[in-house]
């Protein structure tokens, strides 16, 4: 872990959006039996750190675009978390107005682009937003979120080619948690050179393989820097855990595709104790305090909120 | 109604695909916004003569060509459009569109809506159908109301140069994704045309030949065949009404409908196949509208239920022309008369025999 780099303000900053993710997550498990949450959720537990990590080095106005397991990506970025509990109840005051739910959350103002239940649908539309942001000239950069199932996806190795060949500002984020759904990498990749594959477009890589989120912070930081000074993409791969079944609230370890000794070897290094563990307990329960205040509000936000009107049904299937 | 582009004199006469170039231009001209973009967009060829010289004058970072890579080119241009520019990703035959599905059916037509009016799509697709000269079995598909089946999609079809250019323009400006169907043996065909940059609306239909016997609507390619079909029947005393419905999605049922009222007969021609195609919602639009307890007649043509041949004879067999269509029209609108064709030196291709190689 790279300790000795990280400031006390760095320390508690990452701790805070953490615990804000981990905590949002347990807090949408927890009420599911209620089926108050009307949408699939596919959480992010036990994969904090990518999103934290490399949103923590993004620039606020740099984008992010994600995917189906995207509560992570979005709250890392600063997506606001009572619109987005409104989405899951499926409520008018939802950040996709209770038309998309936990698989679509957007939040355009926090620069947070749409999420997609088909994989690997959203890397080429990250590209192409990026294709606008290099023509703005700002050196602002997509961070484009994606599991290791859209690796395979066609779709994928044409958006690595096109976005080297025009030299677009997109860092490529492979959260790696070893699951398609739940089939393992073993079974549906021919080789696991991930990086050394995507290396033969020309795009720089890196592979972080523990998990630690200071360790994909600083990677991230090193990509965005060549993405912003060379206008090349680059490519991270994630090595993550995920904790929780593929959807749903709860565990399915023994469903016998994946051992549960897996989960304690990733849960030994758990992010979110390891960095809370760093703090002075004051500071933290600090920290704590305040997430679990936003938590419970957007909780009854969700709750108080009006369903949407029947009038609503129909309302943006065209813009005009 | 849209004006009528045979009656406007205003226009000098323009080939239907000089009218997509110039459309082009003055798109790209007005709006630093825009983008034109496609596999073969800037080579020498210029996608049939339609993107030539847009290169030369815009740049090739407003006019460039693309890897084979259509879903992940259209993803960028969805990424494009989400961004606020306005992308118009060019495909020399229509076919390839089953490429880029999953893009334009899961991501273009529901981002607005599915990310609750966050984001517009403002993407233009320009597909051509392509036909004759052996295009056969993957260059000649019309697969337009693949695209009508899906909500947040826009769809048209313009079957002349006035069209072409007006219908363009409107798409390149409204913020929905639209599907712009071309047609190949369009494209020489010449009408009159402003020069000035001007709209056709989406959603209305033009009554292209006023009659009272029998409505015939006439989808893209097939909209000159069935007002040649009109001519013919005229010497038999059948006064044909033909409409040309431009815009697929949205739909003018209003238009189509009230001339069905009259006539109590419709005929629709498409350029695709009739099952599930812009045919048979048309026909059930219309007799949804107008019940089914007056007499009316309802029927489609298209093409024949087979993948396309490539034998000059085969599809000649394949393909509705103006003399099958007059001959249906007529036996609906003289149904106890003897059956008629027109004889065989009727007809004959009211356009350039289209002679490849593409």
């Amino acid at each position: 872990m790279a300790q000795s780099e990280t400031s006390p303000q760095d320390v508690a900053r990452i701790y805070a959006a953490l615990y804000l993710v981990r905590r949002a997550e347990e807090e949408v498990a927890r009420i599911y039996p209620t089926d108050k949450i009307k949408s699939p959720v596919h959480l992010s537990i036990g994969q904090e750190a990518v999103a934290v990590g490399v949103c923590d080095a993004l620039a606020v106005d740099d984008v992010v675009s994600g995917t189906y397991r995207g509560h992570a990506t979005y709250l890392a970025k600063g997506g606001d978390l009572d619109t987005m509990m409104a989405e899951l109840y499926g409520k008018a005051t939802g950040c996709a107005r209770g038309k998309g739910g936990s698989m679509h959350l957007i939040d355009m103002t926090h620069n947070i682009l749409g999420s997609s239940a088909v994989v690997g649908s959203t890397i080429p539309v990250a590209a192409g937003y990026a294709l606008a942001l290099k023509r703005e000239g700002r050196s602002r950069v997509v961070a484009s979120f994606f599991g290791d199932g859209a690796v395979e996806e066609g779709v994928f190795a044409e958006t690595l080619n096109f976005a080297a060949l025009r030299g677009l500002p997109v860092l490529f984020v492979c959260e790696n948690n070893g699951l398609a759904i739940h089939t393992p990498v073993s079974r549906r990749w021919a080789g696991t050179a991930l990086c050394e594959r995507v290396a033969t477009y020309g795009i720089d890589t890196a592979r972080i393989e523990d998990g630690d989120v200071f360790a994909i912070r600083d990677a991230a930081e090193r990509a965005l820097e060549r993405i912003r000074s060379t206008g090349q993409p680059a490519f991270l791969e994630c090595l993550t855990y995920r904790w929780k079944e593929h959807v749903g609230p709860g565990e399915d370890y023994d469903a016998g595709y994946r051992e549960r000794a897996e989960l304690l070897r990733w849960q030994a290094r758990d992010p979110v104790r390891l960095v809370g563990e760093r703090l002075a307990p004051d500071r933290r329960r600090q920290i704590e305090t305040g997430i679990e205040l936003r938590i419970a509000h957007a909780i009854a936000f969700a709750e108080a909120s009006p369903p949407p009107a029947a009038d609503q049904l129909l309302r943006d299937v065209h813009a005009g | 109604m849209p004006a009528d582009p045979h009656a406007n004199g205003a226009g000098r006469n323009l080939r239907y695909v000089d009218a997509i170039n110039e459309a082009l231009a003055q798109a790209l001209g007005a709006d630093p916004r825009v983008f034109v973009f496609g596999l073969d967009v800037d080579d020498h060829k210029g996608i049939q003569g339609s993107t030539k010289g847009l290169p030369q004058r815009f740049g090739a970072d407003r006019v460039f060509g693309t890897p084979l890579s259509e879903e992940a080119m259209t993803g960028v241009a969805i990424g494009a459009a989400m961004a606020g520019l306005r992308p118009v990703h060019v495909h020399i035959r229509m076919d390839f569109l089953m490429l880029c599905m999953n893009q334009l059916v899961n991501m273009a037509a529901k981002s607005r809506y599915m990310y609750g009016g966050s984001v517009s799509v403002p993407l233009v697709v320009r597909a051509i159908i392509g036909k004759s000269w052996g295009q056969g079995a993957q260059h000649s598909q019309g697969l337009h109301s693949m695209f009508m089946h899906v909500p947040g999609l826009k769809v048209v079809a313009p079957s002349n140069p006035y069209d072409a250019k007006g219908c363009l323009l409107q798409a390149i400006r409204d913020d929905d994704p639209v599907i712009f169907v071309e047609h190949r043996l369009l494209y020489d065909t010449e009408a009159p045309v402003p020069e000035a940059a001007f709209t056709v609306p989406f959603g209305r239909a033009r009554i292209c030949r006023p009659g009272a016997d029998i409505t015939i609507v006439g989808i893209s390619a097939m909209l000159p065949e069935c007002l040649g079909a009109a001519e013919l029947l005229a010497k038999t005393g059948i006064d044909a009404e033909v409409i040309d419905p431009i815009s697929l999605a949205p739909l003018d049922i209003d238009t189509i409908a009230g001339s069905v009222e009259r006539t109590r007969r419709l005929l629709v021609v498409d350029t695709a196949w009739t099952m599930c195609g812009a045919s048979a919602e048309i026909v059930a639009a219309v007799a949804e509208r107008l019940g089914t307890s007056g007499g009316l007649s309802l029927q489609r043509m298209g093409h024949a239920p087979a993948t396309c041949p490539t034998s000059p004879w085969l599809e000649t067999e394949y393909y509705p022309d103006m003399r099958k269509i007059a001959a249906r029209a007529f036996a609906m609108a003289r149904p106890s008369a003897a059956a008629w064709v027109p004889p065989a030196d009727t007809g004959a291709m009211t356009r350039k025999p289209f002679r490849g190689p593409f």
